[in-house]
C-alpha cells in the first residue's frame, strides 16, 4: 500500500462475510470465505467458473442458508434469514441468467421492486381506497424514475420478455434499485453485452455509487472489473486466494496461477490490461 | 380503461338478458342457467387469481364449494339458523380449513397444492357420504330454505338472478382492483419467477396462501348461494369431476384474465346444462375436444380472441384517423 492509500479515509464496513461455508452434499462450494465490503465502494469478486461466486450471492441474499459462518450487514447478522427480510434490510441483486418478469411490462417489473417500500393491503387494494390510490401513483412515479436512471423510460409499456438481453439486464438493475438497497449485488451484468452496452453499464455503476449505494460485482469482463472496482476479491474453489486493488491483483502470482492457460492470457491481453 | 368498457358492456348484457329471454318461450329457462353461471363465476374468478396470477393449481375447489353449501344447508335445516348468518358462517369456516390445507402445501415450491387439494377433495366427499346424521349421506340434504330480504322471499328466478349477479359484479370489481395493484403485480411476479420475486422481497408464500384462502372463500360463498337457490344438496355435485370442470372453465376462457374466467364459466355451464344434452354420456368427449383445441390453438384462452379483435379494431381506427 502506498502512503497515499493509507492516508485516505477508511470508509466504514457495510457487508462482512466471515468464515462462510456452503456444501451441497459432498461438494464444498465455499470453504471459510472471509472478506468485507466498504460502504460506498465498488467491490469486484472474480474467479474461474465454478469458484462459488453465484453461490456467494445466493447466500448473501438468503436464497440458500449457509452451512457455516456468518454474513452481517452493518453489524447485523443476515445469514440464515429469509430472502424477504434481507431485501427489506437493504440487499438487492440482479441474476446471472436474467430473471425479469417476462409477461409483465417493463414498468410493472420495476414497480415490483417498490413492493417492499409500499404497504396497501388486499382489502384496501380491492376497494381502491384513497390511500392505496395515492400510494399506487407514487409507486408508478418512482418506478419511472428508476427506468429513467438506466435509460429505459421509452420501453416502459413493452413486455419485459420482448426486450433484447442488454436491456433486460439494465431492467434488472432498475428493478433492484427500486427496492432502495444499501448494497447492490450484480451477477455478471456484462455477460452477453457488446462493448457499447458494457460502457453504458460501467457508467451506470458509477452513478449508482454516486447515490451512496455500495456495489458488489461478479464479472468475467476483466476490462470492466479492472477499470471500475475499488477492490477485488479473488476466489477459487470456494476459497479466497487474493485480495487488493486492481493493479495488485493483476500481478498477483496466485491469481495468475488460478487463471492458468487461456484465462491467464486473457488477464494480460490488451482487453484485460485496461 | 379496457376493463371499464368491458364492465359496462357486461352490465348492459346482464340487464338486457332477462328482458330478452322472458320474451322467447323456448329459452325462458335460460334465466335459471344464468343463475348457475353466476354462482360458478364466483368460484372461477377466485380460481383465475390462483391459477392465472399466482400460478397454483387447485383440484379441490368443488370441495370448498361443497363446504359452503353444506354449512348453509346443515345450519339452516338442522339448527334453524338464519340463511344470511349461515352464508357468513360457511365462508368463515372455509377460510380456516383452506388456511390449514394451504399453509403446509404452499410453503413448498411446485405443484404440491394440486396434490393436497386433490386429497382434501376426497376427504370431503367421504365425510359428505358417511356423516349421514348431519349431511343426509348419499341421499342428500333436502328442504334447505330460500333467502328472504326484509321478510320478502327471493323466490322468483329474477330476484335470485339479480342477487347473484350483483354479488358477481362486486367480486369482479374487487378482483380487478386487486389485479391492478401491488398485490396483483406481486402475484404475477411469483408466476413469472418465484426466485426473483423472493429476491425483491415479495412474501411469496404468504401471498400464495392469501389468494388460495380468498379463492376458497369465494367458492364457499358460491356454495351457500347454491344451497339456498336449489334447496337440495347431494355429495355428487361436489366431486372431483366438478373440480376439474372448474379448472377447465378457467383454462378455456383464459387463465391470465378474470374476463376469461367469466367467459369460460358461461360457455361450459351452458354446454353442460343445455347444449350438450344431445351427446348424452358422450359429452365428456366433447369437453375433452374443447380443452384440447383451446390448449393447442389458443393457449391464452377464448378471451384472447376477443382482445385480439379489440386490438385490430383499435389499429383500424388509428390508421383511419
Amino acid at each position: 500500500m502506498s502512503a497515499m492509500d493509507a492516508r485516505r479515509h477508511q470508509p466504514s464496513e457495510l457487508l462482512h462475510v466471515d468464515s462462510l461455508e456452503k456444501s451441497f452434499g459432498g461438494i464444498r462450494a465455499l470453504q471459510g470465505l472471509t472478506f468485507s465490503v466498504a460502504e460506498g465502494s465498488i467491490k469486484a469478486v472474480i474467479g474461474p467458473n465454478g469458484a462459488g461466486k453465484t453461490t456467494l450471492f445466493n447466500l448473501i441474499t438468503g436464497l440458500f442458508a449457509p452451512t457455516g459462518g456468518i454474513i452481517s450487514l452493518k453489524g447485523e447478522t443476515i445469514s440464515g434469514r429469509r430472502p424477504q427480510e434481507i431485501a427489506r434490510l437493504g440487499v438487492s441483486r440482479t441474476f446471472q441468467n436474467v430473471l425479469v418478469f417476462g409477461r409483465m411490462t417493463v414498468l410493472e417489473n420495476v414497480m415490483v421492486g417498490r413492493h417492499i417500500r409500499s404497504r396497501a393491503s388486499i382489502l384496501s387494494t380491492g376497494l381502491r381506497l384513497p390511500g392505496m390510490r395515492r400510494e399506487e401513483r407514487q409507486i408508478q412515479a418512482r418506478a419511472m424514475e428508476y427506468l429513467g436512471f438506466v435509460g429505459l423510460e421509452d420501453r416502459a409499456r413493452e413486455y419485459a420478455g420482448n426486450l433484447p438481453l442488454g436491456e433486460q439486464k439494465l431492467l434488472e438493475v432498475a428493478r433492484a434499485l427500486a427496492t432502495e438497497p444499501k448494497i447492490l449485488l450484480l451477477d455478471e451484468p456484462a455477460g452477453g453485452l457488446n462493448t457499447r452496452e458494457t460502457e453504458r453499464l460501467a457508467e451506470i455503476i458509477h452513478r449508482i455509487r454516486g447515490r451512496k449505494i455500495t456495489v458488489v460485482l461478479v464479472e468475467h469482463d476483466m476490462n470492466l472489473v479492472m477499470e471500475n472496482s475499488d477492490e477485488i476479491t479473488v476466489i477459487s474453489f470456494g476459497q479466497k486466494i487474493a485480495e487488493g486493488k486492481p493493479r495488485e491483483i493483476k500481478k498477483h502470482p496466485a491469481v495468475i496461477e488460478a487463471y492458468l492457460g487461456e484465462e491467464a492470457d486473457y488477464l494480460n491481453s490488451p482487453a484485460g490490461r485496461g | 380503461m379496457q376493463d371499464r368498457t368491458a364492465l359496462l358492456s357486461l352490465i348492459v348484457l346482464l340487464v338486457l338478458f332477462p328482458v330478452f329471454v322472458t320474451q322467447v318461450e323456448a329459452i325462458s329457462h335460460y334465466l335459471d342457467v344464468m343463475i348457475f353461471v353466476g354462482i360458478f363465476s364466483l368460484i372461477s374468478m377466485g380460481l383465475s387469481l390462483l391459477m392465472g396470477y399466482a400460478g397454483q393449481i387447485s383440484l379441490g375447489h368443488a370441495a370448498f364449494f361443497g363446504l359452503g353449501a353444506y354449512t348453509s344447508g346443515i345450519l339452516c335445516v338442522k339448527l334453524a339458523v338464519s340463511p344470511w348468518l349461515a352464508m357468513v358462517a360457511g365462508p368463515l369456516l372455509t377460510a380456516v380449513v383452506a388456511y390449514a390445507v394451504g399453509v403446509p402445501s404452499l410453503k413448498l415450491k411446485g405443484h404440491y397444492l394440486a396434490m393436497a387439494t386433490l386429497g382434501f377433495g376426497v376427504i370431503v366427499r367421504i365425510v359428505l357420504n358417511e356423516e349421514v346424521g348431519l349431511t343426509g349421506g348419499p341421499s342428500g340434504l333436502s328442504d334447505v330454505p330460500g333467502l328472504k330480504i326484509l321478510g320478502a322471499p327471493l323466490d322468483s328466478e329474477l330476484s335470485f338472478y339479480i342477487l347473484v349477479w350483483t354479488l358477481v359484479l362486486l367480486v369482479l370489481v374487487f378482483c380487478l382492483n386487486v389485479v391492478h395493484s401491488r398485490i396483483g403485480r406481486a402475484l404475477r411476479s411469483i408466476h413469472d419467477s418465484e426466485l426473483a420475486a423472493d429476491a425483491m422481497g415479495v412474501e411469496t408464500a404468504r401471498y400464495k396462501v392469501m389468494i388460495f384462502v380468498l379463492s376458497a372463500v369465494l367458492a364457499s360463498l358460491g356454495g351457500s348461494l347454491y344451497a339456498h337457490y336449489v334447496g337440495f344438496l347431494s355429495p355428487s355435485s361436489f366431486n372431483l369431476l366438478f373440480s376439474i370442470k372448474l379448472v377447465m372453465m378457467v383454462v378455456v376462457g383464459g387463465m391470465r384474465s378474470l374476463w376469461g374466467a367469466l367467459l369460460g364459466t358461461w360457455l361450459l355451464t351452458f354446454l353442460g346444462n343445455e347444449w350438450l344434452h344431445v351427446f348424452k354420456d358422450f359429452d365428456i368427449l366433447v369437453y375433452g375436444a374443447i380443452l384440447l383445441l383451446v390448449v393447442m390453438a389458443l393457449p391464452e384462452g377464448l378471451v384472447s380472441v376477443v382482445s385480439r379483435l379489440g386490438e385490430v379494431r383499435k389499429r383500424g381506427k388509428e390508421s383511419a384517423g
